[in-house]
């Protein structure tokens, strides 16, 4: 029981560790969105359970308050996640200059080809072309 | 070297680590470039937060610590909604739905 307690704790830990690489590194806010919400709400649900295991082996208590959070955070990261991003698109922050492809900006302008100048989107048309 | 003890090194190693993701996260609250890197890590570091009061809670053995992890959640949630609603409209609570701007 101490293993799977430990192995749950050291598991969330790395999971958070990876978050926050991510959110350090990557270039702009979409892909760091994406770094933050998925990976450290994983890890903190590994913490919560390794949590409720210590408790129930410990003192031989069920606690469903740590259920309850660990469905909270299952409902609220990416509700979360997607709010922010839609605000982020919304306010115009331009994604990273190596970007291949905007659908969102493409739909909603209306313009059927937009002029991409990111220099791999050109490779990849040419290569297309070819 | 007893079970307690392993579970020990365990929780003060898992700290330690999860302290340094922290402050990865303050730094891109510090530094980030546009306001909606700042909501996010703030965010997450709310997320982490959460984690790190689980931990505190096994290592002082307290299980009424446990609620503070569920409010920190429900605060950290609600401030990154009302946050990334004004900076999209400028305004938290909107009178008037049917307008677009």
């Amino acid at each position: 029981m101490i293993s799977l307690i430990s192995f749950l704790i050291l598991g969330g830990t790395f999971f958070t560790v990876v978050a926050a690489v991510g959110v350090v590194r990557l270039p702009d806010v979409y892909s760091r969105l994406h770094a933050a919400s998925k990976s450290s709400t994983l890890g903190v649900m590994m913490m919560m359970l390794g949590t409720f295991f210590y408790f129930w082996y410990m003192d031989n208590l069920i606690d469903a308050k740590l259920f309850l959070a660990i469905l909270f955070i299952f409902v609220t990261a990416p509700v979360a996640a997607h709010v922010v991003s839609r605000s982020a698109f919304h306010s115009d922050v331009e994604p990273y200059r190596l970007t291949i492809l905007n659908e969102l900006k493409r739909d909603e302008s209306g313009i059927e080809e937009v002029e991409y100048t990111a220099p791999s989107y050109q490779a990849l048309k040419k290569s297309n072309d070819e | 070297m007893n079970a307690q003890s392993v579970l020990d090194v365990v929780l003060i190693f898992s700290i330690l680590v999860l302290s340094f993701a922290m402050l990865g996260m303050m730094y891109r609250i510090v530094v980030g470039p546009t306001l909606h890197d700042r909501v996010l890590s703030l965010d997450a570091l709310g997320v982490l937060l959460m984690g790190f009061i689980a931990l505190i809670s096994m290592m002082i053995h307290s299980q009424y610590l446990t609620v503070v992890i569920l409010l920190i959640g429900i605060l950290a949630f609600i401030a990154t909604i009302g946050f990334a609603k004004y900076l999209e409209k400028g305004l938290v609570i909107e009178n008037d739905r049917d307008s677009d701007d």
